[in-house]
């Protein structure tokens, strides 16, 4: 049995660690909360672009542009992964990784089919060790952050997928579902097949699709746009990953902190047998003592 | 006088909203100027400055590059970046124009960082106009 030092330091050290986990828990809270600021604010612009790429893809049958339309053979095709810097998350980063193993397996034979986009240090290390092909390695983002961080990373997978580097695009990330829930989320980026055909959101108000006049023209207009909005896509992608990532650091570390508690629990009561058997071992002494001298 | 919603978007978050007279923009074919009621349209910016003028004082946004989107009550200005001459870092753009500068006297016409330090450089002097209100 350990004796009553040694568990008296492990409380005093699990005491400390349930200190640290307490404080991650509330940064990451507040930096949820900053996190999710950012996303709202971000939501207008795509929205917008998305609401004018549409009008003109309804508007003008004759408009195709090579972003919107499948290629016919799919020689390689890109993944954008999304992780972050550091651990201490839960199982933000190995869910994530686990999914695009098994899609990457799944989908291709061979290393030449594919080419991975990394973001975050964590996803970077775990490609790195397995010698799969990285393209392109962003690490150390802010944690807010701003689109100029990842515009030249952003404009250079499109500028792949225009050079038929790629010939198809997907971005795998965690969707923030709520503060203790995150889904691991594929979702595909170029081409824009969805827009092209009208399909989600913004074919159920067909009112707001607007007969706009060009200027110069609608072909020149979406050869602007969608890689404006492609990008922008990655950016909010990359904001919903870093929002989830807070909620599951949240989560984690709330965790770790209540199984802190647990712990200490435990302990403070195994000490206290520990020092009440002790007292009466000592007790048991003297009297036996006593005894023994009359 | 009649007045129009107008709106500047980024992706980092919305730079102004609201009612204005009239709206001055730098499209690709040149300047622009939208007025309350103006036909739908959508067109493509340069990089350059949006003059907005609300309750006749005139008040100038760096924009880089992205769109605008016009309706009959309402202007949106989509750009990656815009900026409020108080919100331009002076010192920061001086620094860029210099190395954009630098750049354009190495690199070869042709050259793909030609581009791009001519961009810089564009962008640069855009934000040095604006901030010292020259346009």
């Amino acid at each position: 049995m350990a004796s009553l030092k040694d568990i008296k330091t492990r409380i005093g050290s699990t005491k400390k660690t349930k200190q640290i986990t307490k404080a991650m828990e509330m940064v990451s809270a507040a930096k949820l909360n900053r996190a999710q600021g950012k996303a709202e604010a971000f939501q207008p612009y795509t929205d917008k672009i998305r609401e004018v790429v549409s009008s003109i893809a309804a508007g003008s049958d004759d408009v195709s542009h090579p972003m919107l339309t499948d290629r016919e053979k799919v020689k390689k095709t890109g993944y954008i992964v999304i992780t972050s810097d550091r651990g201490l998350c839960g199982a933000y980063n190995s869910g994530l990784l686990r999914e695009t193993m098994r899609t990457i397996n799944k989908r291709h034979k061979s290393t030449d089919e594919y080419g991975l986009i990394v973001m975050g240090r964590v996803g970077r290390d775990f490609f790195k060790k397995r010698n799969m092909p990285i393209f392109q390695e962003i690490i150390g983002l802010p944690d807010q952050p701003d689109y100029t961080d990842i515009k030249s990373i952003a404009s250079t997978t499109v500028q792949m997928f225009e050079d038929e580097l790629f010939d198809e695009v997907y971005i795998h990330f965690n969707h923030f579902v709520s503060a203790i829930s995150q889904q691991v989320t594929e979702s595909k980026l170029l081409p824009l097949t969805d827009i092209a055909e009208g399909e989600g959101e913004e074919s159920q108000t067909p009112a707001r699709v607007m007969d706009y006049i060009y200027e110069p023209d609608a072909g020149t207009i979406l050869e602007q746009l969608l890689p404006h909005y492609a990008e922008s896509l990655i950016f909010g992608a990359l904001l919903d990953g870093k929002a989830s990532e807070f909620g599951a650091r949240m989560s984690a570390m709330r965790s770790a902190t209540d199984n802190a508690d647990n712990m200490i629990g435990e302990l403070t009561l195994k000490y206290n047998r520990a020092r009440q058997a002790a007292i009466t071992q000592e007790i048991n002494e003297i009297v036996g003592g006593a005894s023994a001298q009359n | 006088m009649k007045t129009m919603q107008t709106n500047v978007v980024t992706p980092d978050g919305s730079v102004y909203s609201g009612e204005t007279e009239m709206v001055s923009v730098k499209a690709y074919e040149g300047e622009l100027g939208i007025l309350p009621g103006h036909l739908p349209l959508v067109t493509p910016l340069t990089v350059g400055a949006i003059r907005i003028k609300k309750d006749s004082k005139v008040e100038l946004i760096a924009v880089s590059g992205g769109f605008m989107e016009v309706r009959s009550d309402e202007v949106n200005i989509l750009a990656e970046s815009a900026e409020r001459p108080s919100n331009i870092d002076i010192t920061r753009a001086r620094a860029a124009k210099e190395r954009a500068e630098r750049r354009l006297e190495e690199a070869k016409r042709d050259n793909i960082d030609f581009k791009r330090a001519e961009m810089a450089l564009k962008r640069a002097v855009n934000r040095l106009e604006v901030s010292e209100n020259k346009m």
